[in-house]
């Protein structure tokens, strides 16, 4: 029967690895989700066979449970997909904690160095990985401030709660009998997992979400190594990569190191926002708009997450709808970190129906804004600051960004002069090409699509 | 340290490094546009976790360990069903200009 078992295990990492890599286009995407189904399925089915498992009882409970939880938790409105995520990350690294300190009471004393080197591994990372991904969980939610909460020396208070528990976790490895220190060093994990996220601002969080992934990850391949099962060390391998490649894709995007991510406080927010000194702006009513709009050959929209807040993509997607009846050339520049995570506002204009091949990654974007002409912003701040490019003493240079002020004109579509998330005043508004439409997304675009209709 | 053990460790060591380069090279060729469900298929598929808190669930040694087992399955299982309907949802939403019509 073992056989049995570990030749399903070995069919269902290839399927693991197959569903990864049909997902890396949509055409074969589909191919992808249902082959890592199967691959799941062979697992369960294959160590539902084990002679180790004497009843089913509470396994059928879990499942029950895990089903009844988990269907209404993947019909979450595509808005909440961060949470969502961060969520699942917890429940992930909460199962890989789980099971070590299960298999840490089962088996002290008799735990070689190396196996329980990996239990504590598993352990420690799972459990910080479960408080953390809740506190992201509640701030994604706005349950939690989304700002950074700070207070004085609390790096030091963090990596002294991480150490610590690395210090028990060593006590631990040498003489696996001192039970008794096993849930200290799980409450340290636990308490650092917190510590990690609270200084950390909502604009971070791709990054963040990125690294918890890869974290559930790590902790599920120690998992492997301290059952001895290689196909949790495959899967758990894939994962860490995944959320590796990820979060550096998104530290790149903002040209952030980790250890600023982690350790900076970003949003601590200079408050001294560009007091006095009113710059003069031109703004044009949804009238004007309109009818720039349909003169245009070529129109960029620069979507941002301030797009996702007010609801505004199904609109989006009509306005782009008669501009294309009217000959335009639509098209989105997507910036890779647009959204509350890696990827997040393809799915939200997908979902509103507007074909994929109309989104751009910001390279290709920038390639063809200065022939484009109109570049209409959405929601976006920071990430079309031409200052990034060449102002060193602002705080996002050197972060790459859309280049809107190539385009022969830019519509800024915003709620008021007020400066974004992080507090940075955008030069791109006083910009003598630029003009600004002050509303509500949602609103001004349905006024846009009013005016583009009567037109027609 | 007698030497079965040491070869089991080589082989899972030799596993561990082969699978972070596959992952490396599977995943940095995924288009941007599709990062959100790759993270919840890898999400989905690190619910392999559910293989190892099976076995400790069914096995019933100490009711400690049923216990957390059985909270294991769960939150797996958790992972599993929603990780992978959430992921076909979403791949289903992509569309291409030319079946926009259908």
């Amino acid at each position: 029967m073992q056989h049995v078992i570990s030749f399903l295990y070995l069919v269902s990492a290839v399927l693991f690895i197959l569903a990864l890599k049909w997902l890396s286009a949509v055409p074969t995407a589909r191919r992808g989700v249902v082959v890592g189904v199967l691959g799941m399925a062979l697992a369960v089915g294959g160590t539902l066979l084990s002679p180790e498992i004497v009843s089913y009882r509470w396994i059928a409970v879990a499942f029950v449970l895990g089903t009844v939880i988990g269907v209404p938790m993947a019909m979450m409105p595509m808005t909440a997909v961060p949470q969502r995520t961060a969520l699942s990350h917890a429940f992930g690294a909460l199962a890989a904690a789980l099971v070590g300190t299960a298999e840490f009471y089962l088996r002290t004393p008799n735990l070689d160095r190396f196996t329980a080197s990996a239990l504590a591994l598993e352990v420690i990372l799972g459990f910080l990985t479960f408080t953390a991904s809740l506190m992201a969980f509640g701030k994604l939610q706005e349950i939690l401030p989304t700002r950074p909460i700070t207070f004085p020396f609390q790096n030091v208070v963090s990596l002294s709660l991480l150490a610590a528990a690395v210090v028990i976790a060593v006590m631990l490895v040498l003489d696996p009998g001192r039970t008794h220190l096993f849930p200290i060093m799980a409450v340290l994990a636990l308490a650092f997992g917190v510590q990690l996220i609270i200084p950390i601002g909502g604009a971070d969080m791709p990054t963040v979400i990125s690294l918890l992934n890869s974290y559930a990850g790590i902790s599920a391949a120690a998992m492997g190594f301290v059952l001895d099962n290689k196909l949790l060390i495959v899967a758990g391998s894939l994962d860490g990569s995944s959320g590796l490649i990820l979060s550096i894709i998104m530290c790149k995007a903002m040209n952030r190191s980790f250890t600023n991510v982690l350790f900076g406080a970003f949003g601590q927010v200079q408050a001294q926002a560009v007091a006095g000194e009113k710059k003069p702006v031109r703004s044009a009513s949804a009238e004007e708009a309109a009818s720039i709009l349909a003169a245009a050959n070529s129109v960029m929209i620069v979507p941002g997450y301030g797009m996702a807040v007010a609801q505004a993509q199904h609109r989006v997607r009509e306005l782009t709808d008669l501009l294309v009846k009217k000959g335009v050339d639509v098209k989105f520049a997507i910036h890779p970190v647009a959204g509350r995570m890696p990827g997040h506002m393809n799915v939200l204009l997908a979902e509103a129906d507007v074909p994929y091949d109309r989104l751009l990654e910001m390279e290709d974007a920038n390639s063809e804004l200065p022939q484009v002409d109109v570049a209409l912003v959405i929601g976006a701040n920071d990430v079309t600051n031409p200052a990034a490019r060449h102002d060193k003493t602002s705080p996002v240079y050197g972060m790459p960004i859309i280049d809107v002020d190539k385009a022969h004109t830019v519509m800024v579509i915003k709620r008021s002069m007020n400066p974004g998330f992080a507090g940075i005043d955008n030069e791109l508004y006083y910009n003598d090409k630029t003009l600004m439409l002050f509303g509500d997304a949602k609103a001004f675009v349905g006024d846009l699509v009013k005016e583009l209709g009567h037109a027609a | 340290m007698h030497s079965d053990f040491a070869a089991n460790l080589t082989s899972q060591l030799f596993i561990l490094m082969l699978a972070t380069f596959v992952g490396f090279e599977v995943i940095r060729r995924v288009s941007p546009l599709l990062h959100t469900p790759l993270m919840s298929l890898t999400n989905a598929i690190s619910a392999i976790a559910v293989v190892g808190s099976l076995v400790i669930a069914g096995r019933q040694e100490t009711t400690l360990s049923t216990v957390l087992g059985t909270v294991a399955v769960a939150a797996s299982m958790i992972n599993v069903v929603g990780g992978y309907l959430i992921t076909y949802r979403m791949v289903k939403m992509f569309k291409r200009r030319e079946t926009k019509e259908r």
